[in-house]
């Protein structure tokens, strides 16, 4: 059986858990096995048997007080609970920030192998097989997995969504907590609002010194929300503080890989190339003609960014009012 | 106040990486290693703890003898002593099991480690260390202040932050914002020198995963340039050829 954490926010289920779905759909086919997707806290019974469309032959709901928020170490007893009971092989979660405080933790309580950034189904000729990033995105591990329980945490927007005609049956549980197992208490929560993560974009549109100050990022800004797009920076502009850390994309930064990063006025230095070279495509404006970006691009622009981005918001704009 | 920081051995961020052995080996010939630096801040703010309210700080590694220089500089930084664990860190649940060994004796009030290291990028041994240790881990702090006993932290959340209270011990791993990294001073670096390192060997070297094969991304076509004169061209490329707007 192939268990899947259903991660919710704000009781809804975001791509990333529908991907994690299909993708432990796709290993339950390969094995001949069945999904069980594990959903804590509150989410509306349509959209918990809605799983199904993705992969899922069964939901398990674990809604009471004591997993009202979210609490590793609560969530992890839970999940670990769950997967003996079902004798999971497998455990699939997200890449995400949540995920990513899991997929240890329970690996540790299953005593299973357990890999972080899995970009590929498993290979199982010659064993388990998962390929992940590496080194920051400059190169790919193929990792194997060699206990009998594994738990892989998936990258978002890696795998494609495969649908099913069939609706998940819900099962009530409590998941073996109580409000005592919770050692750590969030106190508040602040969430940006309106704004599409940085990991979860499949657009993004980043920017660099090359835009000389932070008061010049409406334009970035504006291109980004035409594009439906998440906004990111390169490491000297958040080490300058004209945007904040949580944009910073690089080889100390986050790793992102959407399927359209623009960067402007960015140079291209082998750390920030890190982050984002396994974007989709890559658009590179810079007035440098030199600059090692437009090496790692697939289309590229030499200009300076206060000429270039006039031009493309105009058309991104004339594009918009077309769709619409 | 005992601090125990978790610190890896990595590839300088400048490496051009390439491999070894048929792309089964990282090929460290002429590569720099440093303290990884999301664990140098956990260092930095462990540092920044116990000047404030006493205690120490000891950081531990899991590496063979070729690691030391990483370690001699986190004593520098000030890190009272140090551990090293002699063995290759295969994995991530290998490193935390070696670390869980050694950290269950010392009654431990805070562990901190890096969000992640920029070799492997696993995020894992926090995580880890918490549920081998039975304590809260906390992902990706912002912030740590420590109180009688209770740690008050912020973290990054899938589009947000959080703040949250926890009871000590816990394990939590270093995000970026959380301080600035320290550079260690003459007397820092003298002091390292005579400063304790001990070496112990591994219990149980039993490894979950091993890494069978690395690859390097596929190399670009080539860059299609856009004349300036044309680009607000770039849109109707995206849309129509490569299909990504």
């Amino acid at each position: 059986m192939v268990l899947v954490f259903a991660e919710n926010s704000d009781g809804n289920f975001k791509k990333s858990t529908l991907e994690a779905v299909s993708y432990a759909a796709e290993v339950a086919k390969s094995n001949g096995s069945t999904v069980v997707a594990v959903s804590i806290g509150k989410v509306e019974d349509s959209k918990l048997s809605e799983l199904g469309k993705y992969g899922a032959d069964k939901v398990v709901q674990i809604n009471h007080g004591a997993v009202e928020a979210f609490v590793a170490e609560v969530y992890a007893k839970a999940l670990i609970q769950l997967a003996k009971q079902h004798d999971a092989k497998i455990v699939v979660l997200s890449n995400t920030y949540t995920g990513k405080s899991l997929a240890p933790r329970v690996a540790a309580g299953l005593k299973a192998a357990v890999v972080s950034g899995v970009i590929s189904l498993p290979e199982t000729q010659n064993g388990f097989v998962v390929r992940k990033g590496v080194f920051s995105g400059k190169a790919f591990a193929d990792v194997q997995l060699n206990t009998e329980t594994k738990v892989l945490a998936i990258t978002p927007n890696t795998f494609t969504l495969t649908t099913f005609d069939k609706s998940a049956e819900i099962i009530i549980a409590d998941g073996g907590v109580s409000a005592a197992d919770a050692i750590s208490k969030p106190v508040e929560v602040s969430k940006v609002t309106g704004k599409i993560p940085l990991t979860e974009a499949e657009v993004v549109v980043s920017a660099g010194r090359g835009m000389k100050g932070p008061e010049n990022w409406g334009m970035i800004e504006e291109l980004a929300d035409l594009l439906g797009a998440a906004t990111a920076c390169s490491k000297p502009v958040s080490d300058m503080h004209w945007r904040p850390h949580s944009e910073h994309v690089g080889q100390t930064g986050i790793t992102i890989k959407p399927n359209l990063y623009i960067a402007v006025g960015i140079s291209g230095a082998i750390q920030h190339l890190a982050g984002v070279s396994s974007s989709k495509v890559i658009v590179a404006i810079n007035k440098d003609p030199e600059a090692p970006f437009f090496k790692a691009a697939d289309y590229g622009i030499v200009g300076d960014a206060f000429e270039v981005l006039p031009k493309i918001i105009d058309a991104a704009k004339k594009m918009k009012a077309a769709a619409n | 106040m005992k601090i125990l920081v978790c610190i890896s051995n990595v590839p300088d961020t400048t490496t051009k990486v390439t491999f070894t052995d048929n792309n089964t080996k990282f090929n460290t010939a002429g590569v720099q290693f440093i303290i990884n630096p999301y664990d140098e801040l956990a260092l930095t703010r462990a540092l920044e703890i116990t000047e404030k309210s006493g205690g120490t700080v000891t950081v531990v590694n899991v590496g063979l003898a070729d690691t030391e220089p990483s370690i001699r500089k986190a004593l520098a930084i000030g890190a009272n002593d140090a551990v090293r664990i002699n063995a290759e860190p295969v994995d991530a649940f290998f490193v935390a099991e070696q670390i869980a060994q050694y950290a269950k004796n010392e009654q431990f009030d805070l562990i901190l480690t890096g969000r992640e290291s920029i070799d492997y990028n696993g995020g894992l041994v926090a995580g880890l260390l918490g549920e081998l240790l039975n304590i809260p881990s906390v992902n990706v702090i912002t912030a740590i202040d420590v109180d009688n006993g209770v740690a008050n932290l912020e973290r990054d959340i899938d589009g947000g932050r959080e703040k949250l209270t926890c009871k000590l011990p816990l394990v939590a791993s270093a995000q970026k914002e959380l301080t600035e990294p320290r550079i260690p001073n003459m007397r820092g670096i003298m002091a390292a020198r005579t400063k304790p390192l001990k070496v112990v060997e591994p219990t149980s070297p039993q490894t979950y995963a091993a890494t069978v094969g690395y690859d390097l991304p596929a190399a670009k076509g080539g860059v299609k340039l856009i004349p300036v004169e044309q680009a607000d061209q770039l849109i109707n490329i995206l849309h129509n050829e490569a299909k990504v707007i």
